[in-house]
């Protein structure tokens, strides 16, 4: 029988199959494949000679145990929903007297933008931070008083000195722009 | 042919490229100079154990990479690192190979994968 690649001979067809494998290999598609969690001596930052290495947790031991996000995005982790479910439960504080302030107010952004509204929930972010790590530096705390600028936020400011670092990225749109433009015509809103 | 495909298939996932775990970031300002590792701090482990408000509200860890100054001396007076790196709330700064963990000739930042590729800060 002939090959499929033409009279070419099947040995000619492994080595194209080899090739094919070989550049797909350098994708990301194929590090998502190859395991979801990269082994701490394959990730391409610790050394493996250090002797050290076997005593750290390895990520694909603790986050597998976690509830999922998508392959490639973040950790693969939904770190909200980990709390949320109590599969995690982070120490808050460390020295006694620190006020631990969790505020339950959602925020509607961008109220007459392209795009769908942002609905900023305080709850799971104060769950994991301090009022003091926005406000008043990133965000005043007045209705109305930012300016936001996606610009901005792919830049590491604003939203994105989390969102694209450490926490989910800035690809997931639809969950900031989360709530379809619907404002009455003729009322008054605050700024976005 | 199916055996060698199999086996071909696993030969370019060991190829694939490796990539550190979102939100690793490395510490190298003076850790090589000083003939050390470089530091590798995951988000990921921390955070299972610790809220973010511990080490940038409590602690005082600038939300920027490359804007802390952290030096040894600093950890071992309880500051940074230092406030649980002291051996009884994590292990203390004489394990030095647990966070001197990075393969020589690392740049300062943040290295995990799945960043937004802008021009970024980070």
């Amino acid at each position: 029988m002939r090959s499929a690649l033409g009279g070419l001979g099947p040995q000619y067809g492994i080595w194209l199959l080899l090739a094919a494998l070989l550049l797909f290999a350098q994708t990301p598609i194929a590090a998502d494949f190859a395991m979801r969690w990269l082994p701490l001596a394959k990730d391409g930052i610790h050394d493996p000679k250090n002797p050290a290495l076997r005593l750290l947790q390895e990520p694909g031991e603790a986050l597998s145990r976690l509830p999922k996000d998508a392959v490639g995005v973040g950790n693969q982790v939904n770190w909200v929903e980990a709390l949320d479910q109590g599969r995690i439960n982070p120490r808050t504080n460390i020295l006694p007297e620190t006020k631990i302030r969790v505020l339950d107010t959602d925020i509607l952004l961008n109220l007459r933008g392209g795009t769908p509204i942002v609905r900023f929930p305080h709850r799971q972010h104060t769950l994991w931070l301090d009022c003091s790590n926005c406000h008043e530096h990133l965000f005043k705390s007045q209705a109305g008083a930012n300016k936001f600028s996606m610009q901005r936020i792919l830049q590491g400011e604003q939203c994105g000195v989390c969102h694209g670092a450490v926490a989910f990225p800035l690809t997931r749109c639809g969950r900031c722009h989360n709530t379809p433009q619907k404002s009455p015509p003729g009322v008054a809103v605050p700024g976005s | 042919m199916c055996c060698a495909g199999i086996t071909l298939f696993g030969v370019a996932l060991a190829l694939a490229p490796a990539q550190a775990e979102y939100g690793d970031v490395v510490f190298n300002k003076r850790s090589q100079k000083e003939g050390m590792r470089p530091v590798v701090f995951s988000h990921w482990f921390h955070r299972i154990r610790f809220r973010c408000k511990v080490c940038h509200d409590e602690l005082g860890f600038k939300m920027r990479a490359g804007a802390n100054d952290v030096r040894m001396a600093d950890v071992a007076n309880g500051k940074f690192c230092g406030l649980c790196h002291n051996g009884r709330i994590a292990w203390g700064a004489e394990r030095c190979d647990l966070c001197h963990s990075g393969r020589p000739g690392l740049e300062s930042r943040i290295h995990g994968g799945n960043q937004t590729l802008g021009p970024g800060r980070w």
